[in-house]
């Protein structure tokens, strides 16, 4: 072991404890949450038991949570520095390798991200049930408390501007599945005729008392949360400023991470311009572009299915995954680094891109690029015309022929046009995965690249 | 007669609320309708309207954070000079030696806390549909509130003055220089010139206006801070009142029909 700074020091290893304790005490409500309701399982033990045995499931959290506690017993255990550095219970170096091979990898990233996006939505059915979600959100905390025994990992999550990031990947989880749970609900009793959630126990009340006291508790609750916040976690200040030190890697604030990350696929006055107008224009068309006049005031996924998943393939998939991209994988050079791997500035990657005038003349015409600037980006203009012209009135008459009767022309160019922008970047992105494809149309004379 | 109910009795008292405590029925409607901070509320709402599973109180919480920050924000600003002498060394001492200094801490998360309420508070409204009508504008109100809260966040990303800020100021404000005409370095800025004279140089340029300079100093120093501190807050507070006003006015909380 070459590595300067051990992996796991005394105070971390307690911290680690702490966190267990926690999982613990989660659990074991989940224990009588699980009793109460009385449920069984079946277990088999691979065919050793005949027929089966009934077995309640609270069994299972309380044999879980008991795990979980001498877990955090283990951890508490240890002191000194030698113990924590050999200390057992981390990450197996297996497991990071592999996790930093698939991560590391934007072409795996982004193929995983959107994947995933797809599974939530299609087994939205089974993700809702309380059982499920509890599995998950245990394996979430699990992998965390895991993956703090490794340096690089602490490194980059405990700094003091990523955790609220780290935080608010788990409430826009937790948000999402509430969404979902409340749709799946809501689709099965429009399936079936019944009224809405929304509709039933829906009485006038006063609002003193019912809507102010809420509002006071809420205000007390994020008081207190807002000042332990700060007491615990200190604001940061880097070195005084200077103009001419410049920081490897240079960051936008971390909101803006996701444009940042466009940077690497599109030229400025796209990625940090055009791009960032359209997605406000996107928004603020939303209301007058989509006609559906079901599920307003209520939450549902069926019949609004289109427009739902649009929506959030634009918020998780390209938002707040480039974000994560960004703040978390993004090192030195602009390079990726695996969360588990060490931010060296000397890492190298190759880059080859080329233009499609390039590959265009010289591979596929075997001729040398022709002088005029028009000419030899002719190939890249048409492509992007075609997609911005022809594909339009092609839409139309095929997959969105329904949307363009119910919209009218205006209405559905202005669609159409936006969801095109939105769908160039992830194709601009398989093009440079899967090509090397630097520029469409590379005009760098008049700071004019595509 | 107790101390409470003397108070209560009392003429001061009785000039500040106009009505009785609100313990009955009839005083509960009145405490809505006479006091003015809570007359921004209805009388009454649909239970649903107001269930937090359904609004998931992100709208308000984004309502609150935002007065939290004012509320720090000036403490701050009684403390903190825009320059490039103080402003890092006032930061450090809010940090090192002064009482109320978690001020700045408090500031700094909430405004982290702030962009994660705006988006998460316009992911229910969108997964609740009700930016359809008759709500439609006031979706528009809160994109640009959305826009503002981020400009809020970015601006005041710089004033710490650290290596932090003026980088990741400098990484976000260079793409105004790649702006189409209006950039240096945008395509089609090259056509703006009379007789061969450039319009839009990188000392005219959307940056140049941005920064107050070529490059990030004491003019986008003050700059950032009186955006920061003045226009951009006035701005919000103006877009917001407009909002709960049309909550309000576009049938409350919105429900199925
Ligand atoms: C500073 C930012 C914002 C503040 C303080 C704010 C505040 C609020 C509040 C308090 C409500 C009442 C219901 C609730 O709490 O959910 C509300 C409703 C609403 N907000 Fe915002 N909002 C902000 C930004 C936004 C954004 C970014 C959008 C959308 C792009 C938006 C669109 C709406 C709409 C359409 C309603 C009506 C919802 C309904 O009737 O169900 N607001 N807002």
């Amino acid at each position: 072991m070459f590595d300067a700074h051990p992996d796991l020091t005394e105070a971390v290893v307690h911290g680690l404890g702490w966190l267990y304790v926690i999982l613990f005490v989660m659990n074991a409500w989940w224990t009588v949450v699980a009793y109460r309701r009385g449920t069984h399982t079946r277990v088999r033990l691979f065919g050793l038991l005949e027929d089966g045995q009934e077995v309640p499931t609270a069994g299972f959290w309380a044999l879980y949570s008991a795990l979980l506690l001498m877990v955090a017993i283990a951890h508490f255990q240890v002191t000194g520095s030698y113990a924590a550095e050999n200390f057992l219970i981390r990450m197996p170096e297996w497991l990071k390798v592999w996790i930093d091979a698939v991560i590391a990898d934007p072409v795996a990233y982004f193929t995983l991200s959107v994947v995933g996006f797809a599974a939530v939505i299609l087994l939205r059915e089974w993700l809702v049930r309380p059982t499920v979600a509890w599995v998950l959100l245990n394996v979430a905390l699990v992998f965390m408390a895991l993956s703090m025994t490794d340096f690089d990992f602490r490194q980059i999550v405990g700094k003091p501007d990523n955790v609220p990031i780290v935080a608010m990947l788990f409430i826009l989880g937790f948000f999402t599945w509430l969404y979902f749970r409340r749709a799946v609900e809501n689709d099965r009793r429009i399936a079936e005729g019944r009224p809405l959630f929304e509709q039933e126990d829906n009485e006038k009340v006063l609002v003193w008392p019912d809507l102010v006291y809420t509002e006071l508790i809420c205000m007390v609750v994020l008081s207190v949360v807002l000042v332990a916040w700060g007491i615990v976690l200190q604001a940061p200040l880097e070195e005084p400023a200077s103009a001419v030190k410049t920081p490897n890697p240079s960051k936008a604030p971390w909101y803006f991470l996701g444009l940042q990350e466009m940077l690497v696929y599109y030229d400025p006055w796209l990625a940090g311009v055009v791009f960032p107008s359209l997605i406000l224009v996107g928004l603020m068309a939303i209301p007058y572009i989509d006609f559906n006049k079901k599920g307003n005031g209520y939450y549902t996924f069926k019949e609004r299915a289109f427009a739902v998943s649009v929506f959030m393939f634009g918020f998780l998939p390209l938002w707040v995954a480039m974000i994560i991209l960004g703040t978390f994988l993004r090192g030195p050079n602009w390079n990726i680094f695996g969360i588990y791997e060490y931010w060296d500035v000397h890492k190298l990657e190759v880059l080859n891109n080329v233009n499609l005038s390039e590959w265009f003349w010289l591979t596929l015409m075997q001729t040398q690029q022709p002088q005029s600037i028009l000419v030899r980006e002719l190939p890249g203009i048409i492509a992007v015309l075609a997609y911005l012209i022809i594909l339009p009135p092609l839409l139309a008459g095929t997959v969105f022929r329904r949307f363009f009767h119910r919209m009218g022309f205006i209405r559905y160019m202005v669609f159409v046009n936006l969801a095109l922008l939105m769908a160039a970047l992830p194709i601009k992105m398989v093009l440079r995965w899967a090509f090397n494809l630097k520029y469409i149309v590379a005009i760098p004379e008049w700071f004019f690249n595509i | 007669m107790s101390v409470g109910d003397y108070i209560r009795n009392s003429q001061i008292w009785k000039s500040i609320f106009r009505h009785p405590a609100p313990y009955d029925r009839r005083n509960r409607v009145v405490v809505m309708l006479t006091n003015f901070f809570l007359h921004l509320h209805p009388v009454n709402v649909k239970q649903q309207g107001i269930a937090l599973s359904y609004t998931w109180c992100m709208g308000g919480i984004t309502f609150f954070l935002f007065l939290v920050e004012t509320i720090t924000g000036v403490l701050l600003m009684f403390y903190y000079r825009p320059t490039l002498e103080w402003a890092f060394n006032d930061i450090l001492a809010l940090r090192d030696v002064q009482t109320l200094g978690i001020m700045r801490e408090i500031h700094r998360w909430g405004a982290h806390a702030m962009v994660i309420t705006v988006w998460l508070h316009m992911y229910r409204v969108f997964l609740t549909g009700s930016y359809k009508p008759p709500r439609e504008f006031n979706w528009v109100v809160g994109v640009l509130l959305l826009v503002l809260t981020l400009l809020l966040s970015f601006t005041g990303y710089l004033l710490p003055w650290d290596q932090l800020a003026i980088w990741a100021i400098t990484v976000g404000s260079n793409m105004a220089r790649a702006t189409p005409f209006l950039g240096s370095e945008g395509p089609g800025a090259q056509l703006l010139n009379i007789g061969g004279y450039d319009l839009i140089t990188s000392a005219s340029d959307a940056r140049f206006i941005l920064l107050g300079g070529r490059f990030v100093g004491e003019a986008t120093l003050n700059r950032f801070y009186i955006l920061h501190c003045v226009a951009i807050p006035l701005v919000v507070a103006g877009l917001i009142a407009i909002h709960f006003w049309r909550v309000r006015k576009d049938g409350g909380i919105s429900q199925p029909l």
